[in-house]
């Protein structure tokens, strides 16, 4: 297997989706001959023409819209938002358009359409180029919204998105583009609309998606070191949301943290510590704790990383789980004379 | 890739909106480049306007008696709805938005189904791919980059069809507009962008939303062929559109033609315009009639018989009779539905809460 990282991993499955289906396009802002500002289309339009990959005006909702004609002509166009909080030029017609289309014709129009958005911090970058934007998306029914963690992931994610009959907002965790591991293009790997458990443990449940499973992981390493066992769930797929994985998981550790870069308020994690109270309440030892974003315009580079979660705010959560040490603590008395 | 249009006068609109028959129903010498319709086809489009005015009076009709839950009239604009979908070939789309009902009759869309939208029993009742029709758009000028973006898929399969979209003065101030046109002239597809300039976007009047010598003026920055045309005269309207749907198709690229008409009726029967207009100058439009102007020209040029006018309307009155009887039937809703095309299939959340109404549903009825 080869060994790609993120960036190249995405640009080999647009690669073979253009090899394997006429019918795909490729278009955006710069990702013609320059291959796009992180290089996820390099080569393309030299390899395929500038008939299946091509630079568009520099206006994203006519990006968006442009490509919800063509795929309502027949193709499959997959289009790239240059950065996330450039995205929002197009937010009227990914919500009041991509989303519904398909609904609002009694499913007589499909939109196979994917919006690729790089997204979320760490990479230093100035403001409107870090927002953490999932939850935009998610709110809005009719949207699948992707986040791959990992090279093999990305690939295996791209193409399954651009397979699907649903449009797909695909979000690129862009701290992780430079991340490398062997990547298998035989897609047997985790279905479409699956979560994936990338470590098992049997004390508590760390749930992440892009971005941050990477620093779940880390912590998950650290707490070993301090005897806690951790399971890691990588959500993959957030819309639709992969109940039974992670309640399956949350059951049989009884904790549960959610982390995630976004701001916490009505963030991503308020919805899956929600679904995990409805869901596992009678297995839970612990209220479900997120370890998120400050609810703060993302920080400037310099700043940025007090402001993402990391390994020891991590760390912190999982020790305020109410272990039953702390709790016999409590009982002794020193809470309850206070 | 286009080259970059080299000749600025080539894309400019006329000085005066295109007209070929005056308010009285006079013809006046056929203005430069543009070629009268055939007798034929003004004599259909005759039939199909009076049709769509009667259609667009049933429908506001309908609104009083609690069958329609809003109806945006299309009323005094019937020489734009019906050269819209006259200048079209069945396989050519149209892209349509909320008020532009009478240009689907006129497409033979069936009236029933296009009203779904405006009855509330759903968003949209017609197959698109079937009647070559987008969904009418009620977000302004958001359709017409859809209308750019499948015009761009009939060049690229190197299909000689052509899309019209239909847009509003107002939809004009609209940044997907300017997008649209921005993308058709880039990308040279063939489409053409009719706005239907009447005066007022709900209450806005056209002085306090551009000041553009006139919106045709706004293809030209683009890169854009424009014209202008007097948007009560049938013959105008058509021969425009002929002009503009036969240089998209021959891969001239994107046209833009403004039709300057006049919303006789309020914004919707929702609306009270007498809040924001004169009486008099609704008046002085009412002289400007684009079906009794069509009627005069054709009848003086021997086309249109006393005895067409009667048939026509009576054909209209049954054609609204029929429509009204349909419509006075309660609909059929099925709110199972509600989860069947959220996603090309339920998730399984979704089917579960489909699950959920059901029992809810089943609960009540038992």
């Amino acid at each position: 297997m080869e060994q790609l990282t993120m960036a190249q991993a995405l640009n080999s499955a647009l690669r073979d989706a253009l090899k394997d289906d006429g019918r795909v396009l490729v278009s955006g802002e710069d990702v013609g001959p320059l291959g796009g500002v992180f290089r996820v289309t390099d080569g393309l339009t030299h390899d395929f023409g500038e008939d299946r990959c091509f630079d568009t005006p520099l206006a994203e909702s006519g990006i968006v819209g442009h490509a919800v004609g063509l795929a309502m002509g027949g193709f499959r166009p997959v289009v790239e938002m240059q950065f996330d909080a450039f995205a929002y030029p197009a937010f009227e017609q990914i919500t009041s358009h991509v989303a519904k289309l398909r609904n609002r014709t009694r499913g007589r129009v499909e939109l196979p359409m994917v919006i690729r958005i790089p997204y979320a911090g760490g990479i230093g970058g100035v403001e409107h180029h870090c927002d953490s934007s999932e939850v935009y998306y998610t709110h809005t029914p009719g949207l699948r919204v992707v986040t791959p963690a990992t090279p093999q992931d990305a690939y295996d994610l791209l193409r399954d998105a651009i397979e699907s009959p649903d449009p797909v907002v695909f979000l690129e965790p862009k701290c992780r583009y430079w991340a490398r591991e062997p990547v298998s293009f035989d897609r047997t790997g985790t279905p479409f609309d699956r979560a994936a458990i990338r470590r098992r443990g049997t004390d508590i449940t760390l749930i992440a998606y892009g971005p941050m499973v990477a620093t779940a992981l880390a912590a998950a390493e650290a707490a070993a070191e301090e005897g806690r066992d951790v399971e890691v769930v990588d959500l993959r797929t957030l819309s639709p949301v992969d109940d039974e994985t992670i309640a399956e998981s949350v059951r049989r550790t009884g904790r549960a943290v959610v982390v995630h870069e976004a701001a916490g308020f009505c963030g991503y994690g308020a919805e899956i510590a929600a679904r995990v109270s409805e869901q596992c309440f009678h297995h839970l030892e612990a209220p479900v704790l997120r370890v998120t974003g400050f609810d703060i315009p993302y920080a400037p580079p310099k700043l940025e990383s007090s402001h993402l979660p990391n390994v020891d705010r991590i760390l912190d959560a999982i020790d305020r789980l109410q272990w039953d040490d702390q709790v016999t603590l409590a009982a002794q008395g020193s809470v309850r004379d206070a | 890739m286009a080259a970059q249009p080299q000749n600025v006068t080539g894309l400019l609109p006329a000085g005066e909106p295109v007209r070929f028959v005056a308010e009285d129903g006079t013809a006046g010498p056929p203005p430069p480049g543009y070629t009268e319709p055939s007798p034929e086809r003004l004599r259909e489009a005759y039939r199909r306007m009076v049709l769509g005015r009667r259609f667009d009076t049933q429908a506001t009709a309908l609104t009083k008696q609690g069958r329609l839950a809003v109806y945006p009239s299309a009323a005094g604009q019937e020489a734009c709805q019906i050269a819209a979908a006259l200048a079209l070939r069945d396989d050519d789309w149209l892209f349509p938005t909320y008020r532009d009902s009478m240009a689907l009759v006129a497409r033979g869309l069936d009236p029933v189904q296009l009203m779904e939208l405006l009855r509330g029993t759903w968003h949209c009742g017609y197959d698109p791919h079937a009647t070559f029709t987008a969904p009418q758009c009620t977000p302004l000028a958001t359709q017409t980059l859809h209308a750019a973006g499948l015009a761009d898929a009939i060049r690229r399969r190197g299909e000689e069809r052509v899309v019209l979209a239909l847009i509003g003065d107002g939809g004009t101030s609209e940044g997907d507009f300017h997008e649209a046109l921005n993308f058709a002239a880039v990308f040279h597809v063939p489409v053409v962008f009719f706005v239907q300039n009447n005066g007022f976007a709900i209450s806005v009047p056209l002085a306090k939303q551009t000041r553009a010598p006139a919106l045709a003026y706004k293809g030209v920055g683009y890169g854009v062929a424009s014209e202008q045309v007097d948007g009560n005269d049938l013959v105008a309207v058509l021969s425009v559109l002929d002009h503009a749907v036969a240089h998209a198709r021959r891969g001239g690229g994107p046209f833009l033609v403004e039709a300057h008409t006049y919303r006789m009726d309020a914004h919707t029967n929702a609306d009270d315009a007498t809040r924001y207009r004169d009486a008099a100058e609704v008046e002085r439009w009412r002289a400007a009639d684009p079906v009794r102007r069509l009627e005069t020209h054709l009848r003086e040029r021997g086309v249109l018989t006393e005895e067409d006018v009667a048939a026509d309307a009576a054909a209209a009155e049954e054609f609204a009779a029929g429509f009204r009887a349909r419509m006075n039937a309660e609909p059929e809703v099925d709110p199972l539905g509600l989860f069947a095309h959220v996603y090309a299939e339920p998730t399984r959340q979704l089917a579960a809460q489909r699950e959920t109404l059901r029992a809810e549903l089943a609960a009540q009825e038992g």
